[in-house]
């Protein structure tokens, strides 16, 4: 034993204090993801099989077809964009009241239940499982994914609406309430103004999903680009699909850049 | 004017945040409330607009009685009492009108508050006021482009806007430098003169206070601990409210007034007729 100064040690409190779950943990995980990765069965032979089909359908990339199928690509976009636009207007219109329900410091408790519990319905039922719902009752075509869209916007949007509510500065809103303000004038002066660029960007962005989603539910008949491009698969015509999946990239680049210089312009 | 009596701010624990405050405040009266801490000023003042209800007791503005007023009634008597906030809580995406204008909500129905038709009168005034505390021309520069100082007037604007017959004022100055905290409670002080109103200042510093009100009541653990004249706060009664200190500093002197009256003349923006 040498004669050395005891430095006082320190060292991070762990984060889960007990050392067996810690060890659990520790152990647990990375054995579960072994183990998981090691139930899915993959046929090798099938792949190699499939290699050749991928080769093509990448391929045909380098050269895309807009021509032979051009007027069934435009009404398959131009349905999309009608779908994508009403659902999210017709969605946010919904979602709003809701989402102002959901938010713990506006809503009484009954009502927080309920607007919680639509939010909570709208996001269990995946868009795929409506979609097909509404095909059963309306038919094929846009209008049962216009309503699909429009019902998957309202768990989302009124969602994030009630959280982006639930974190404004109460300082701000109680100063409104302290004036004498009704219900509404208080959301209208104490909580529009602080939610409104998030509002914005939300919108934005939620015009994004529901137009990428439109390509996915054509593919059990909601109608849309997904229709176009489920066809084209249907019928081996990889040139017109990657024409396709190059305009719905397109698309998605333009909402991407317009709604973060629309977020920028709305602060 | 303003009468509280026995008013009581039970938590559900059971502790008290305040507990049988019971003082009368007359118009045109400016009184400090001083105390340590977690005393509870903010919690008296905002039983008094009933931003947070008192679980018993009564406050009473001009004989009615506030305390048992339904929410409905309660606009009424709120646009009498105008708020001034330690972190000026101005909406900070709205304009400087917009946030002294909307002052004015509990006179208008929502129509005109979603469209900022407020009224010609109200537009007026709140020019009047914006050129009062000394900031003309800065009726469309957004709240969040102010600086401290100025958002505190446009606070004490919209608090004036109210045209209230009595000013809830909690901590005015504590965000601000000791320079703008003195021109903000001589601001204070004058339009209470000049308008004949009633004022509650929540205030941590002890010296300005006395320098700028007639009365001051200190609250220690939610009980009145003082109420008099500034003058009464000896070093015995500061250690009464806030514990042993030397306060030998902090105790007003004859002739200390006059001496930081003349401190800067020019510093207070606004004209005196």
């Amino acid at each position: 034993m040498t004669d050395t100064v005891q430095l006082k040690r320190w060292r991070r409190p762990p984060m889960i204090k007990r050392t067996w779950l810690r060890a659990l943990v520790w152990v647990g995980v990375p054995l579960y993801v072994v183990l998981s990765l090691g139930s899915m069965e993959v046929n090798w032979a099938r792949v190699i099989d499939g290699l050749p089909r991928a080769k093509e359908f990448i391929l045909s990339f380098s050269s895309p077809d807009f021509t032979t199928r051009w007027n069934d690509i435009y009404e398959g976009i131009y349905e999309s964009l009608v779908m994508a636009f009403a659902s999210t207007v017709v969605g946010i219109l919904i979602s709003v009241p809701i989402g102002l329900g959901a938010a713990k410091n506006l809503a009484p408790t009954p009502v927080y239940l309920v607007c919680r519990g639509i939010i909570a319905l709208s996001r269990a039922l995946q868009e795929i499982i409506v979609a097909i719902l509404m095909v059963a009752i309306f038919g094929f075509g846009p209008f049962a994914g216009f309503l699909t869209l429009a019902f998957a916007t309202i768990g989302f949007f009124a969602k994030l609406l009630a959280e982006r509510i639930e974190d404004v500065s109460k300082s701000q809103s109680e100063a409104i309430r302290a004036t004498g303000a009704s219900w509404s004038q208080w959301v209208l002066y104490g909580i529009h103004p602080q939610v409104f660029p998030r509002f914005i960007g939300l919108s934005m962005y939620r015009l994004d999903i529901n137009f990428r989603e439109s390509a996915v539910l054509g593919i059990v008949g909601a109608g849309g680009i997904g229709a176009t491009l489920n066809t084209a698969f249907d019928r081996y015509e990889f040139d017109t699909a990657a024409a396709i999946i190059l305009i719905i990239i397109a698309l998605v680049l333009m909402a991407e850049y317009t709604s973060s210089w629309l977020r920028v312009k709305v602060q | 004017m303003l009468e509280l009596e026995k008013l009581s701010k039970a938590y559900t624990s059971g502790d008290y945040a305040l507990k049988d405050v019971s003082f009368t405040i007359e118009k045109g009266q400016v009184v400090a409330l001083i105390g340590p801490s977690g005393a509870g000023k903010s919690t008296l003042i905002r039983c008094i607009n009933r931003l947070v209800d008192p679980t018993s007791g009564t406050a009473s503005l001009n004989g009615k009685n506030i305390t048992a007023m339904p929410t409905r009634k309660l606009r009424q008597v709120r646009r009498q009492m105008g708020m001034i906030f330690q972190d000026y809580a101005l909406v900070e995406r709205l304009t400087v009108m917009e946030n002294i204008l909307s002052g004015r909500l509990g006179y208008v129905g929502f129509w005109r508050s979603l469209f900022r038709k407020f009224g010609p009168e109200a537009e007026n005034d709140a020019f009047g006021l914006l050129e009062k505390v000394g900031l003309p021309g800065y009726e469309d520069k957004r709240a969040d482009a102010l600086s401290g100082g100025q958002r505190q007037r446009v606070g004490i604007a919209r608090a004036l806007i109210q045209n209230p017959s009595l000013l809830l004022v909690d901590e005015p100055t504590a965000s601000l430098d000791p320079k703008t905290a003195r021109q903000v409670m001589r601001l204070i002080q004058d339009l209470c003169h000049e308008r004949n109103l009633a004022a509650i200042i929540n205030i941590h510093d002890v010296a300005l206070a006395q320098q700028f009100v007639e009365r001051v009541i200190g609250l220690k653990a939610g009980q009145v601990a003082y109420d008099g004249p500034p003058e009464g706060l000896t070093p015995e009664v500061l250690t009464e409210i806030y514990g042993e200190e030397d306060w030998s500093a902090t105790v007003r002197k004859d002739g200390d007034e006059g001496a930081s009256e003349a401190e800067t003349p020019e510093a207070y923006a606004v004209e005196k007729e």
